[in-house]
Order: structure tokens, then C-alpha cells, then sequence
């Protein structure tokens, strides 16, 4: 199976609709056409990090600098960013709008995302935040402006769990 | 030289920039001079606070963004210095007070003790355009003139003692403190356009 270019485009389209137009992101596969979009989008600023904690401070400074933005990144990102969601986002309560591809889950064949993927859904409960799957390329644009709002409303980090049922696909 | 020094002689100067801290004594340092409205203090997330000055200066070209960290910060995310090299906002003033210590958690040793790890030399080798390495408040003082003149990506590492306040606490609520940074440049981005 190989990364959906429709899909993606629609996911890419719920994110301008939603109206963010700054994307934080650390590449990961089945986010490469995503990226590709925003790289080639002149109306979009992607800022691409080193480590995907960091995106959780860049996200925190466009959200105070009133300027609405999302981050993709891997669960496996996510994992390695606990520390700033935990001790920025949610001790200062900053809304935080998450796209996190969801490797690891069933049907996954590659050894190295299964721990991650097993966790990645208890995690999210631990730390109590409110996240949702995303699986139909007819729904995820409503998923992530439904995500960024209530990221928003409640100032919260909000997490919408990219699925291989939305990510993979023969085109 | 000694940190709160530095803080000291550029405090006049913070009034018409956007400015956060990393936690323990730069922040008290800071806010025992007098909190402002355009202050932010990271009380905890280390490394983050240059994180947090990249997206805000990124978003807000037009407004200053300085950025007073310190090495046991940096060292906890030194990718920062690339990311910040590779988008080189041209509003951003990155300062790192190197006390070669972590002073606020017991006073230990950090990896810049002795001029082992030398962060001037990580920051222009990760791309830093401008990167000033200073031991005197006059050098300080100095640096951060440039920095504000030139409008260009600036890092400022600078060697202080490892001395902090002898008293921590501020009458602000952490979210307090972020809803207000967040409501202060609404406003005045409201006053600019």
C-alpha cells in the first residue's frame, strides 16, 4: 500500500477550510503529501522542526501571537513531545490543534510502530486529552474544524488520530 | 558578571518587545524589576522558551521577539538553533545567559562548566547569522545594541556567574500570565492596523 494523494489532498483541504494557514511539522511518511502541499502553498508558512517537542513551543508562540495554526507529526512525536504538552499546553492552558498519524494500529507491518501505536490511544486518555479517529476522507474535514474549534474553546490540546484506513490507499 | 546585571540594564529597553523567559531565576529576575504586560515567563517546558520566540516572531514580523534563555535550557533542546538558523526571523533576539550551571535545581554542573561545550559555537554552527559571545556588561550591552540595530537573526551567549535571587515567587497564576501575553498582543496588534 502507498500513501493516498487524494486523501491527503483532502485532509490538506479541511486544514485551509478550518482557516489555518501555519502548519508546525516533523515529516513522516504518510504525511508526505500533506507537506508537499504546504511546501508548494504560497498561503501557507510551514515551519519544520528538529524534534517534534519543539513544535509544541512554535504552536504556543502563533497561538499567542493570535495566529491560528495546527502541527502534524507522527504518535511517535507525540510521544516525545509529553513533556511540553504536559508542562506548556496544558499548565498554561494553550490550545493546541493536532494531527497525529496514527502508525502502529492493525494491519501495521512494520515492527518498529507497533509499541508506539499500541500506546499512543491510552496516552492520549492518561493525559486527558480529548482526541478522535479519523478514517473517512468524506469526514475529516469537518473532524479537523470541529478538532480547532473546540482546541480553542476549551484550551486544550485536542488530538484527531490520522488512520491507515484514511492515510493508505492505491492513489 | 552576573545575570541579573544584564537584565537590569536592558530592562528599559523591553518595553516596545515581546519578551519570554525560561524558568527560575531569569524569571524572577525579570519580574522583580517590574512585570509587564509583554513579559512571559516559562516557568516550566525547558528549551521551549526559544521555541515560543520562534513562533511568535515567525507570526508577527513586525514586532521585536527577545528571547532571554539560559544553557541548561539550550542544552535540553539544541535543535532549536537549527530550526531557528533554517527560518532566520529577522525579529528574533535569542539570549543565552551561561552560568555553566543548572542554578535553579540544585546548582549542578551543566556541559558548558569549564568551556567544555561552547554554545556560541553550536549556534553558529547551526546557521545563526549573528552570534555575539560576551563576559562584560559593557560586551552585553555592546551586543544587544547591535542586535537591536541590525534586524537580523541575533544570538547573544552570554557568560554569567551562577547567582540568582534569594527569593522566588510572583503574583501571577501561570494561565494568568499566558491569557494575558496572548490579550496584550491582540490588543496591540488592534492599535497597529
Amino acid at each position: 500500500m502507498t500513501v493516498s494523494r487524494e486523501n491527503s489532498k483532502a485532509v490538506y483541504r479541511g486544514i485551509k477550510e478550518a482557516g489555518i494557514r501555519f502548519v508546525t511539522a516533523l515529516p513522516e511518511t504518510w504525511l508526505v503529501y500533506l507537506l508537499q502541499m504546504a511546501e508548494d502553498d504560497p498561503e501557507m508558512c510551514l515551519i519544520e522542526v528538529a524534534k517534534e517537542e519543539e513544535a509544541i513551543g512554535i504552536a504556543a508562540g502563533a497561538h499567542f501571537a493570535g495566529n491560528p495554526n495546527l502541527l502534524l507529526m507522527q504518535n511517535h512525536g507525540f510521544l516525545g513531545s509529553i513533556n511540553g504538552i504536559v508542562s506548556l499546553a496544558l499548565l498554561y492552558r494553550v490550545p493546541l490543534c493536532m494531527l497525529i498519524a496514527h502508525r502502529g494500529h492493525m494491519g501495521e507491518p512494520y515492527p518498529w510502530h507497533t509499541q508506539g501505536g499500541i500506546v499512543t490511544e491510552p496516552v492520549l486518555r492518561g493525559l486527558g486529552i480529548p482526541f478522535d479517529y479519523a478514517r473517512d476522507p468524506s469526514q475529516i474535514g469537518r473532524q479537523i474544524g470541529e478538532a480547532y474549534t473546540f482546541s480553542r474553546s476549551s484550551l486544550m490540546p485536542v488530538a484527531l488520530l490520522l488512520t491507515r484506513d484514511l492515510m493508505e490507499g492505491e492513489a | 558578571m552576573k545575570r541579573a546585571e544584564c537584565i537590569k540594564a536592558l530592562y528599559p529597553e523591553l518595553t516596545d518587545s515581546l519578551v519570554v523567559t525560561i524558568m527560575g531565576a531569569c524569571a524572577q529576575e525579570l519580574y522583580d524589576l517590574g512585570h509587564r504586560e509583554n513579559f512571559f515567563y516559562l516557568q516550566h517546558a525547558m528549551g521551549l522558551a526559544s521555541s515560543i520566540g520562534l513562533g511568535v516572531a515567525l507570526s508577527l514580523p513586525h514586532e521585536r521577539m527577545i528571547v532571554l534563555d539560559g544553557d541548561g535550557s539550550v542544552l535540553m533542546n539544541l535543535g532549536t538553533l537549527a530550526t531557528i538558523a533554517r527560518y532566520r526571523p529577522a525579529n528574533l533576539i535569542h539570549i543565552i545567559f551561561d552560568n555553566g550551571s543548572l542554578l535553579s535545581t540544585g546548582g549542578f554542573a551543566s556541559h558548558t562548566t569549564g568551556g567544555i561545550t561552547d554554545l556560541a559555537a553550536i549556534a553558529r554552527g547551526a546557521g545563526v547569522p549573528h552570534v555575539a559571545a560576551v563576559s562584560t556588561l559593557y560586551e552585553f550591552l555592546a551586543a544587544a545594541a547591535e542586535a537591536f540595530e541590525r534586524r537580523d537573526l541575533s544570538v547573544i551567549v552570554a557568560k554569567v556567574e551562577a547567582v540568582g535571587p534569594d527569593h522566588y515567587g510572583m503574583d501571577l497564576k501561570l494561565p494568568e500570565n499566558a491569557f494575558r501575553f496572548e490579550r496584550f498582543i491582540r490588543e496591540k496588534q488592534k492599535r497597529v492596523t
